[in-house]
C-alpha cells in the first residue's frame, strides 16, 4: 500500500508517536520545534484528506487490516474533515504563534512534558474526529482529556490547579456516562462499530436499556461539550490555563465532544428511536436558547478578558447546538459552519488576549486599561475578530448568523421567537465587545500598561493571519459552506 | 474607462486616500493634500458616472458570490447616483472646512480623523451603488463602524457616552430589525436584488408587508425615525466637521437613502400603495417631523437644536418614501440633496462660531453677527433653505413633497409640511436675526473675536452659494430624480 493510503492512520500516529519522542528532547527549543513539526504534518494530512473527501467520497480505513465491524475503522467524511481541519489547524497556529508566551509561562525545564501532553491532546482530538468506533471514541476522549488536564494545570497561576480539578471531576463523570451508554448499547447489540450499531439498534429500539443509553450518551457528551447548564468547569479552565493552551482548547476541545454528540445521535439514535427527533429537538432547543442568552449576559458583566471569552463560548456553543436542533438542512448547515467559523473567531480573540497577557502579565480589564494606545496592532486585531464574533457582514461570523437566522425564520412562529433570541444575543455581543474596546481605548494607562510595548512581531503575524482568515472566510465562503452542507446532508441522511 | 472600473474607482479612491493619509502623518499639508486629491478625483469619477446614467445607461459590476444567490455587486441607478453625487461633492467642501476647523481648534489625532472620514465616504459610495440588500447592509455596517471613532474623537466622558449610544443604537437596530428584514425578504422572494418595480409584489401580502416595512423603517436606524432617533442628538459631541458628515453628507443620508431605495426597489411603490400598509409610516414620519421640531425649539445648544432639526427634516424624506407615489419619491430624493447643502451650511456656521468665539449656546450669540457678519449671513441663507423659502434650494423639495401629498390626497401631510415650515421659522430664523441685529452684551465689544479661519469661510461660501444655485438651476437635479424608475 502506498503512503497516501495510510494517511488516516498517520493523522493520529504522527502526533501520538512524536509525544514520547518529545519527552526525551532536553535541548532548548527542540521540543517546541518537534511538536510544531508534528502538528503541522497532521494539519497537512488533514488538508490532503479534505482534498480527497471534498468531491463527496468517504474514506474508510481498517485499522490493522481488521475489517469492520470486528476491527476499529476510521471513517472520514466531510464532517470529520471540518473537525480535523479545526483541530490540527488550531493546534498548529497556536504552537507557531505562542513560542514566546509558552517560554515565559512554562519554562524550559517542563517544556518536554508540556509539548508531549500537547501532542497527546492533539492525537486524541483528531482520533475522535475520524474514528467510526464508539469505544475507540472513548479511548481517544480519555487520551485527549488527560492530556488537557495536564496542559491546563501547567501554567504558573496556581488557581489553574483548582480549575483543572473541577474539569477533571466533571470531565470524568461525562466520560463515564458516555461509557455507560456505550456499554448498554453493546449489551443490547453486541457491537461497538457506529455504522453497525446504527443498523442493529433498530431491532432492540425502545427497550429500556437503549433509551437509558441515549440519555447517558447525550448527557455525558453535553457535559464534555460544556453545554449549558453543564458548562461550569469551562470558563475557569480557559481563564487559568496558559494563554496558548486557551487558544488551542477554546478553538476545538469542546467542539469535538459536540461533534460526537451530533454524530452519535444522528447515526445511532435518530433513525431507530420513535419520536427521537421531537425529544432531541425539544430538549436541545431550550437548552441552547438558555445557553445563548445566559452565556452572553454573563459575558457582559465579566471583567476578566479570558473568562469573558469563555462565557461567550458558552453562548456560541449554544448557537451551534441551536442550528443543529432545528433538524433542517439550513439549520444543520448553520451549526456545522459555525463549528468552523467559531473556531476561527475564538482562536483569533484568544491570540490577541495572549498578546496582551504576554506584555502586561494580566488579563483583567481594569489592569489592561489603555492598552489600545500602546498595543495598537494587537487591539486592532481584537476589534476585528470581535466584529466577526458580533457577526458584522463581511466576516465569518456573519455567514453563520445568516444561515442560523434563515433556519430560524423557516421554522414558523416559534422560529420567529428564536430568531429574536439570536438577535438579542448579537446585541449583547456588541455590548461585551464594546466594553473591551472602551477599556482599551478610552481609559487612562495603569501602572502596568504604561511601561509595556507592542507585542512581538511573530505573535502579531499569526494573530493577524487568523484575523484575516475570519474576513477571508466571510467573503469566500465556498470551502466551509460546501463542507457544512454536505455534512448536513450526511447527518440528516442518517435519518435525523 | 469601462463602467465597472469607474464604479470600483468610486469605492477605491477614498479607500486609497485612507491608506495614504497615515503615510504623511508628519506632514499635515501633504496629508490634507491627499484628502483633497482623493476627494477631487472621486468627484470626477462620480460626475462621469452621472453623465453616463443621464444618458440612460445603468452601469453595474458583480464582484463575487458570497453565499448562494447573494453577490457582492454594484449597480448605478439614478437614486444611488444622486446620493453618490451629494456625498462626493460635499466631501471636498467638508475637507476644506475640516482643515480650517481642526487646525484652528488644535484638535488631537487629526490623522486618524481624516482616515476614518475617508473610509466613511468609501462606504457611503458602497451604499449608494449597492446592487442588492446584502451589499447595502455590508457597507451600512462599515459606515457605522468607521464613524464611531469620529464621534468619540474628543475621548472625554461625554464623547464616550455619546459614541456608546451611537454605536449601540445603530448596530442594534441594524442587527435586530434590518438583518431579519433582509433575510425574510430573501426567504419570501428568493432574491435580494434591487429591482425596478420591487420584488415583493405577489410574494407577500397583508400584515406581512406592514411588518416588513416596519422592520426596514426602524431597522435603518440612520434614518432617525422616532423613536430610534436619539443617537443623533447624542452624536453631536463630535467635532463639527463630523457632525456635518453625520447630518448632511453621509450617515443620515445613507439612512434615508436606504429607506427610499427599499421602498422603490424592494416594495415597489405601486405594490406598497396598493397594500395600504404605508399609511402607518406616513403618520409616524409626520409625527416625527412635528415632534422633533418642537423639541428643537427647547434646545439652547446650537448643535443640539440643529440635530433635532435634522431628525425632523429626515422624516420629510421618509414621508416622501411612505407616500409611495412618483412625486413623493422625487420630492424625497430632491430633499436628500437640498437638505444636505442647507444643513451642512448651518453646521459649518456652528463650527465657525465655536472656532472663532468658543460659543455653543444660542443665548450667548446675541449680537455676535456684528463681529462675524459673514458667518451669520451664511447661517441665514442655510436657515431659509431648510425652511423652504425662495430663493433657496429647499423650496423645490418641499414643493414636490407637497405635490405628492396632494396627489395622494393626504391633506394631513400637507398640513404637517406647512406647520413644520412655521416651526422651522420659529426655531431657526431668530438665531441669525438676533446675532445680526441684536446688541452684544454690555462690556463685551467682541473681545477680539473675528471670523473663523479662511478655509472654513471658503467652505461656508461654497455651500451657501449652492443653496442659492440649486434654487435657480434645479433642472439637473430634477431630471436625475425624475429618472428614478419607480415602476
Amino acid at each position: 500500500m502506498s503512503l497516501s493510503a495510510q494517511l488516516p492512520a498517520l493523522q493520529v500516529v504522527v502526533p501520538l508517536a512524536s509525544a514520547p519522542l518529545v519527552t526525551l528532547l532536553r535541548v532548548a527549543n527542540l521540543p517546541w520545534l518537534v511538536a510544531l513539526a508534528a502538528s503541522a504534518t497532521a494539519f497537512a494530512i488533514s488538508i490532503a484528506l479534505t482534498g480527497q473527501v471534498l468531491p463527496g467520497t468517504t474514506i474508510t480505513y481498517d485499522l490493522g487490516g481488521w475489517p469492520a465491524p470486528y476491527g476499529i475503522v476510521f471513517v472520514i467524511d466531510q464532517l470529520s474533515c471540518v473537525m480535523m481541519l479545526i483541530v490540527t489547524g488550531a493546534s498548529t497556529a497556536a504552537l507557531a504563534f505562542g513560542k514566546m508566551s509558552l517560554d515565559l509561562q512554562i519554562g524550559t525545564v517542563r517544556a518536554p512534558y508540556f509539548y508531549a501532553a500537547w501532542l497527546l491532546a492533539l492525537a486524541g482530538l483528531v482520533g475522535i474526529s475520524i474514528t467510526g468506533d464508539a469505544f475507540n471514541i472513548f479511548v481517544f476522549m480519555e487520551i485527549s482529556s488527560l492530556a488537557s488536564y495536564v496542559l491546563i494545570g501547567s501554567g504558573p497561576d496556581r488557581r489553574a490547579l483548582t480549575a483543572t480539578f473541577k474539569y477533571l471531576t466533571l470531565g470524568t463523570i461525562g466520560a463515564t456516562f458516555y461509557l455507560i451508554g456505550v456499554g448498554l448499547i453493546y449489551m443490547m447489540t453486541g457491537t461497538l462499530n457506529l455504522a453497525d450499531m446504527a443498523s442493529r439498534v433498530g431491532d432492540v429500539s425502545d427497550l429500556r436499556p437503549v433509551l437509558a443509553a441515549a440519555g447517558f450518551v447525550t448527557i455525558g457528551l453535553a457535559l464534555k461539550a460544556a453545554i449549558f447548564p453543564l458548562h461550569v468547569w469551562m470558563p475557569n479552565a480557559y481563564t487559568f490555563a496558559p494563554h496558548i493552551v486557551s487558544v488551542f482548547l477554546a478553538a476545538c476541545a469542546t467542539k469535538v465532544s459536540l461533534y460526537v454528540l451530533i454524530r452519535f445521535d444522528s447515526a445511532v439514535f435518530a433513525p431507530n428511536l420513535a419520536g427521537h427527533d421531537i425529544r432531541f429537538s425539544g430538549f436541545l432547543t431550550v437548552v441552547s436558547i438558555l445557553a445563548v442568552l445566559i452565556g452572553s449576559t454573563v459575558a457582559v458583566f465579566e471583567n476578566n478578558l479570558k473568562r469573558l471569552l469563555g462565557y461567550s463560548s458558552v453562548a456560541q456553543i449554544g448557537y451551534i447546538l441551536l442550528g443543529v436542533s432545528f433538524l433542517s438542512l439550513t439549520g444543520m448547515t448553520a451549526g456545522v459552519v459555525h463549528l468552523f467559523n467559531h473556531a476561527l473567531i475564538k482562536a483569533a480573540l484568544f491570540m490577541a488576549v495572549a498578546c496582551i497577557a504576554y506584555r502586561l502579565g494580566t488579563v483583567r480589564l481594569n489592569e489592561v486599561a489603555g492598552c489600545g494606545k500602546i498595543m495598537p496592532w494587537t487591539m486592532a486585531a481584537f476589534v476585528a475578530a470581535g466584529l466577526s464574533l458580533i457577526g458584522v457582514p463581511g466576516t465569518a461570523g456573519f455567514v453563520s448568523k445568516w444561515y442560523l437566522l434563515q433556519a430560524a425564520l423557516d421554522h414558523g412562529p416559534v422560529g420567529y421567537a428564536i430568531a429574536a433570541v439570536i438577535l438579542v444575543s448579537s446585541v449583547l455581543a456588541v455590548i461585551y465587545v464594546w466594553k473591551v474596546i472602551e477599556w482599551a481605548y478610552f481609559r487612562e494607562f495603569t501602572e502596568t500598561s504604561r511601561e509595556a510595548g507592542e507585542a512581538p512581531v511573530t505573535m502579531l503575524i499569526f494573530t493577524w493571519a487568523m484575523v484575516l482568515a475570519n474576513f477571508y472566510f466571510g467573503i469566500f465562503t465556498e470551502l466551509p459552506l460546501g463542507l457544512a452542507e454536505s455534512s448536513a446532508k450526511i447527518l440528516l441522511g442518517a435519518g435525523l | 474607462m469601462s463602467d465597472a472600473t469607474l464604479i470600483l474607482l468610486a469605492l477605491a479612491l477614498p479607500a486609497i486616500g485612507a491608506a495614504l493619509i497615515p503615510v504623511f502623518h508628519r506632514a499635515p499639508n501633504l496629508r490634507e493634500a491627499v484628502t483633497l486629491a482623493s476627494a477631487g478625483t472621486l468627484l470626477l469619477v462620480t460626475v462621469t458616472l452621472w453623465r453616463r446614467v443621464s444618458a440612460g445607461s445603468v452601469p453595474d459590476v458583480v464582484l463575487f458570490n458570497v453565499v448562494d444567490g447573494i453577490d457582492l455587486a454594484f449597480k448605478v441607478e439614478p437614486l444611488g447616483m444622486l446620493f453618490a453625487l451629494v456625498a462626493s461633492s460635499l466631501w471636498i467642501v467638508n475637507s476644506i472646512y475640516s482643515i480650517g476647523y481642526m487646525r484652528g481648534n488644535d484638535e488631537p489625532r487629526q490623522t486618524s480623523f481624516y482616515v476614518c472620514f475617508a473610509i466613511a465616504i468609501s462606504s457611503a459610495m458602497g451604499i449608494a451603488f449597492a446592487k442588492n440588500l446584502f451589499t447595502l447592509f455590508l457597507f451600512y455596517e462599515i459606515l457605522t463602524l468607521s464613524t464611531y471613532p469620529l464621534v468619540a474623537h474628543k475621548g472625554n466622558n461625554e464623547a464616550r457616552q455619546g459614541a456608546r449610544v451611537y454605536i449601540l443604537l445603530l448596530m442594534a437596530t441594524s442587527m435586530v430589525l434590518l438583518l431579519p428584514a433582509i433575510i425574510w425578504t430573501w426567504l419570501l422572494t428568493g432574491t435580494a436584488d434591487f429591482t425596478v418595480g420591487g420584488i415583493l409584489a405577489g410574494k407577500a401580502e397583508g400584515p406581512v408587508v406592514g411588518i416588513l416595512l416596519a422592520l426596514y423603517a426602524f431597522g435603518i436606524g440612520k434614518a432617525a425615525l422616532m423613536p430610534v432617533h436619539f443617537w443623533l442628538p447624542n452624536a453631536m459631541v463630535a467635532p463639527t466637521p463630523v457632525s456635518a458628515l453625520l447630518h448632511a453628507v453621509a450617515v443620515v443620508k445613507a439612512g434615508v437613502f436606504s429607506v427610499l431605495k427599499v421602498v422603490v426597489y424592494i416594495f415597489g411603490i405601486d405594490f406598497l400603495a396598493g397594500s395600504g400598509m404605508n399609511q402607518w409610516l406616513i403618520y409616524v414620519a409626520s409625527a416625527t417631523v412635528i415632534l422633533a421640531s418642537l423639541i428643537a425649539m427647547t434646545m439652547d445648544n446650537l448643535k443640539a437644536r440643529l440635530a433635532y432639526s435634522t431628525v425632523s427634516q429626515l422624516s420629510y424624506i421618509v414621508v416622501g418614501a411612505a407616500l409611495a407615489s412618483s412625486l413623493g419619491v422625487i420630492g424625497g430624493a430632491m430633499h436628500i440633496a437640498t437638505h444636505a447643502v442647507g444643513k451642512i451650511t448651518l453646521f459649518f456656521c456652528a463650527g465657525a462660531i465655536y472656532v472663532a468665539a468658543h460659543k455653543t449656546e444660542i443665548s450667548d450669540m446675541t449680537g455676535l453677527g456684528r463681529v462675524m457678519p459673514y458667518t451669520f449671513t451664511a447661517f441665514l441663507i442655510g436657515a431659509l433653505s431648510i425652511i423652504g423659502l425662495p430663493p433657496m434650494a429647499g423650496l423645490w423639495s418641499k414643493w414636490y413633497l407637497a405635490l405628492g401629498s396632494l396627489e395622494g390626497e393626504y391633506l394631513s401631510v400637507l398640513t404637517v409640511l406647512m406647520v413644520s415650515s412655521l416651526l422651522n421659522i420659529a426655531y431657526l430664523l431668530p438665531i441669525p436675526l438676533k446675532a445680526l441685529f441684536g446688541q452684544l452684551p454690555e462690556g463685551q465689544q467682541g473681545d477680539g473675536i473675528k471670523e473663523a479661519p479662511l478655509p472654513c469661510l471658503i467652505a461656508i461660501g461654497i455651500t451657501s452659494l449652492a443653496c442659492i444655485l440649486l434654487f435657480l438651476f434645479p433642472d439637473q437635479l430634477y431630471q436625475l430624480t425624475k429618472m428614478i424608475p419607480v415602476r
